[in-house]
């Protein structure tokens, strides 16, 4: 992705993870990357598998590869069986599909659980310095660790198993600076939702991002996952966070991760990771965390995001007649009107979960939100933790009590209403405030409307039954 | 795969920006553990009223839309999912080539693996090609990586050159990777204490 440059030569993060990755270039082709970390996942692996016994192969690094079951299961009790014959089908696809290749499967009843982003870092199989793939585009949260990490297609999965390498092209350098300090009820959400809708979702397009900057720095390492999970909405193949003190504190100790010398030695190769001084970048962007407001979408792709305090755009605004008709469609798909606030707009649904924003620090968020106080009674509101981990810290702490006396509905670990492949829903024409990561046409649930915003403001909208600013609870 | 022969086909418009993979094939079709079966699902919710008949102002349904090879869509197309569902559905469906003025990286990945053509035009052909009439053909030389309007005008288009080779002889990937087996085994050996395995 990032291309291999002269030794000696300054070098950018991605740059130093993709040179210690290439196992053979010859002119004319993409350069053969080697994977250190493949994640599997029910919906995109099956036919890999089946490519895989027709040609009879094996895998190659079944040691290197993890599975779970994420999207396609249902959050409801898992002594249940699943009512959906064909998740159903899918789901028990996997399990034998690792039973018979050899591959660990955290799968539906296993104690590690969870959403494939979730428990690749909480498990600490995700660590500084690696190539980590999964057939999913939001694999960029790993990124977070200083990992080159990136989402890739079924065909690629299938290589990846038989070879555990990947043929690829360098990507170019895209810097985006954040300095300042968050203001009071600004989050990681809020700054990756800020710069999709400057650059917009393609602006990121054929670029890995690199995320740096004092407010960056700030971050723990929950919300540097939210930042990098997200570049993909900006088009990026992958987002990227230079490891530091915070990255190796989070991993020391995580069941996967070295053990005595060989976590000295790692942490040593570890801190040579971060961009040389100097090393050039094919695009910088600044963004000033001090202004920033909590962020909402209003419109049907992640780039559509204003202040929370903001106007939604008018159509006529659009660059050209392509541009125009197409916020007019979103306009019309979310049935809002250009010009108008979207802030005090009902909502009949909160969707508190995703790879995005499930962690127990967005849990912690949402419940100092939620604490004393009542969802509107017209709102479900639904709170799915991203583990079977984040699950159990959040009993320990005991947030499911101040969920449930909120008047939530505490659901178990998956993917849920991100994707709504599990029943997990919208009805038509509804509204939800979602901490998920796509807003688009049907995304949860078929002729639903998602307003993509950050835990808080999820909670903070929950209690008013329309689109609220948190800033005005705390 | 399928070899990419020369073709020539007229268009199927869709005009419209940023056109993602829960549009092309939405995430509740994506159960299957098989490749087969997705075109009827293909752009779904455009095309079907809530009750299954079609939307007959859709593109998709008018004659216009069917036994076209080449779709012709807004800037960007693709944005989002690593599907694959997304171009065995269009493939499925019966389109060998999608022309934008740009392409999500996955999307664009996940189409050449599948005989699908994604073919970047500048802003202006883009606008022109909308412009066409409703039965002129274009050709696509993919040897010659051109793209060849009624009027004769032949428009470049960038095409990895490995890629291109794999389309043209219809062969996938996988098989020059497992030819590099040496320097793999060469590279394990190399990162033996450096690799976290799992076992
Ligand atoms: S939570 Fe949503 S975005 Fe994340 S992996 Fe699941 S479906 Fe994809």
């Amino acid at each position: 992705m990032s291309g291999s440059v002269k030794s000696g030569a300054l070098r950018t993060l991605s740059q130093k993870v993709w040179d210690g990755h290439i196992v053979h270039e010859e002119p004319g082709a993409p350069s053969l990357l080697f994977i250190d970390l493949h994640l599997v996942h029910e919906v995109t692996s099956p036919q890999a598998f089946s490519g895989l016994r027709a040609r009879g192969l094996k895998v190659r690094r079944p040691d290197l590869t993890v599975a779970t079951a994420d999207h396609s299961i249902p959050t409801t009790d898992r002594s249940l069986p699943i009512l959906d014959k064909v998740a159903a089908a899918q789901v028990a696809k996997l399990e034998e599909n690792c039973k018979e290749f050899g591959i660990p499967c955290y799968g539906l009843h296993s104690s590690h659980q969870g959403i494939v982003h979730v428990i690749g870092p909480e498990l600490g199989f995700t660590q500084p310095g690696m190539t980590v793939v999964c057939g999913d585009s939001h694999t960029a949260t790993h990124g977070a660790f200083g990992a080159l990490a990136f989402g890739i297609g079924t065909s690629e999965v299938e290589n990846v198993l038989a070879s555990q390498c990947l043929l690829q092209r360098p990507s170019k350098t895209f810097r985006v600076n954040v300095n300042g300090v968050l203001r009071n009820g600004v989050t990681a959400k809020d700054i990756i939702l800020a710069l999709i809708a400057k650059i917009g979702i393609g602006g990121g397009t054929g670029t890995v991002m690199e995320y740096a900057g004092s407010a960056i720095r700030a971050l723990d390492m929950e919300g540097r996952m939210t930042v990098c999970n997200m570049a993909i909405e900006g088009g990026a193949r992958a987002g990227m966070i230079a490891p530091d003190d915070t990255t190796f504190q989070y991993l020391n100790g995580r069941p996967f991760a070295p053990k005595g010398e060989a976590w000295d030695a790692a942490v040593a190769r570890w801190k040579q990771l971060p961009t040389d001084e100097g090393a050039a970048f094919d695009r910088d962007i600044d963004i000033d965390a001090n202004t920033l407001e909590p962020m909402i979408t209003w419109g049907t792709n992640p780039g559509m995001g204003i202040p929370i305090t903001g106007v939604i755009p008018d159509a006529s605004s659009g660059a050209d007649a392509m541009a125009r008709e197409s916020l007019a469609k979103a306009l019309a798909y979310m049935g809002l009107e250009g010009g108008k606030p979207v802030l005090g707009h009902p909502i009949d649904v909160v969707f508190i979960g995703s790879c995005t924003n499930s962690r127990i620090s967005d849990l912690r968020a949402a419940a100092a939100v939620l604490k004393g106080r009542k969802v509107n009674p017209k709102v479900r509101t639904m709170v799915v933790p991203g583990s079977q981990e984040v699950k159990r810290q959040a009993i320990a702490e005991g947030l499911p009590e101040i969920f449930r006396a909120a008047g939530c509905d505490w659901r178990e670990p998956g993917c849920s209403m991100c994707i709504a492949m599990n029943g997990d829903q919208l009805s038509p024409g509804e509204y939800s405030v979602s901490t998920s990561n796509r807003n688009f046409e049907g995304r949860q649930g078929k002729g639903g409307r998602t307003f993509l915003a950050s835990p808080q403001t999820a909670a903070a909208s929950a209690i008013a039954g329309a689109v609220a600013d948190v800033r005005t609870l705390l | 795969m399928k070899p990419f022969i020369a073709l020539e086909s007229r268009l199927v418009p869709l005009p419209t920006n940023d056109i993602d993979t829960d549009q092309i094939i939405p995430a509740r079709f994506l159960k299957t553990t098989s490749k087969e079966g997705l075109d009827k699902q293909l752009f779904c919710d455009w095309r079907y009223n809530a009750d299954g008949s079609e939307k007959p102002d859709f593109i998709l349904n008018t004659p216009r839309g069917k036994g076209a090879e080449i779709l012709l869509a807004g800037d960007n197309f693709g944005c989002g999912s690593s599907r694959e569902h997304a171009p065995w559905a269009l493939t499925q469906f019966g389109f060998r080539a999608v022309i934008s003025t740009s392409f999500a990286d996955i999307f664009k990945n996940n189409a050449l693996k599948n005989s699908l053509l994604p073919i970047v035009v500048p802003a202006d052909v883009h606008a022109k090609l909308f412009t066409l009439p409703e039965d002129a053909k274009v050709q696509v030389d993919l040897k010659a990586q051109k793209l060849i309007l009624p009027d004769g005008t032949a428009v470049e288009f960038p095409v990895d050159p490995f890629a291109k080779n794999c389309l043209l002889e219809g062969v996938d990937e996988l098989g020059w990777i497992l030819k590099q087996e040496s320097s793999i085994a060469a590279y394990e050996a190399s990162r033996i204490g450096t690799l976290n395995t799992l076992a």
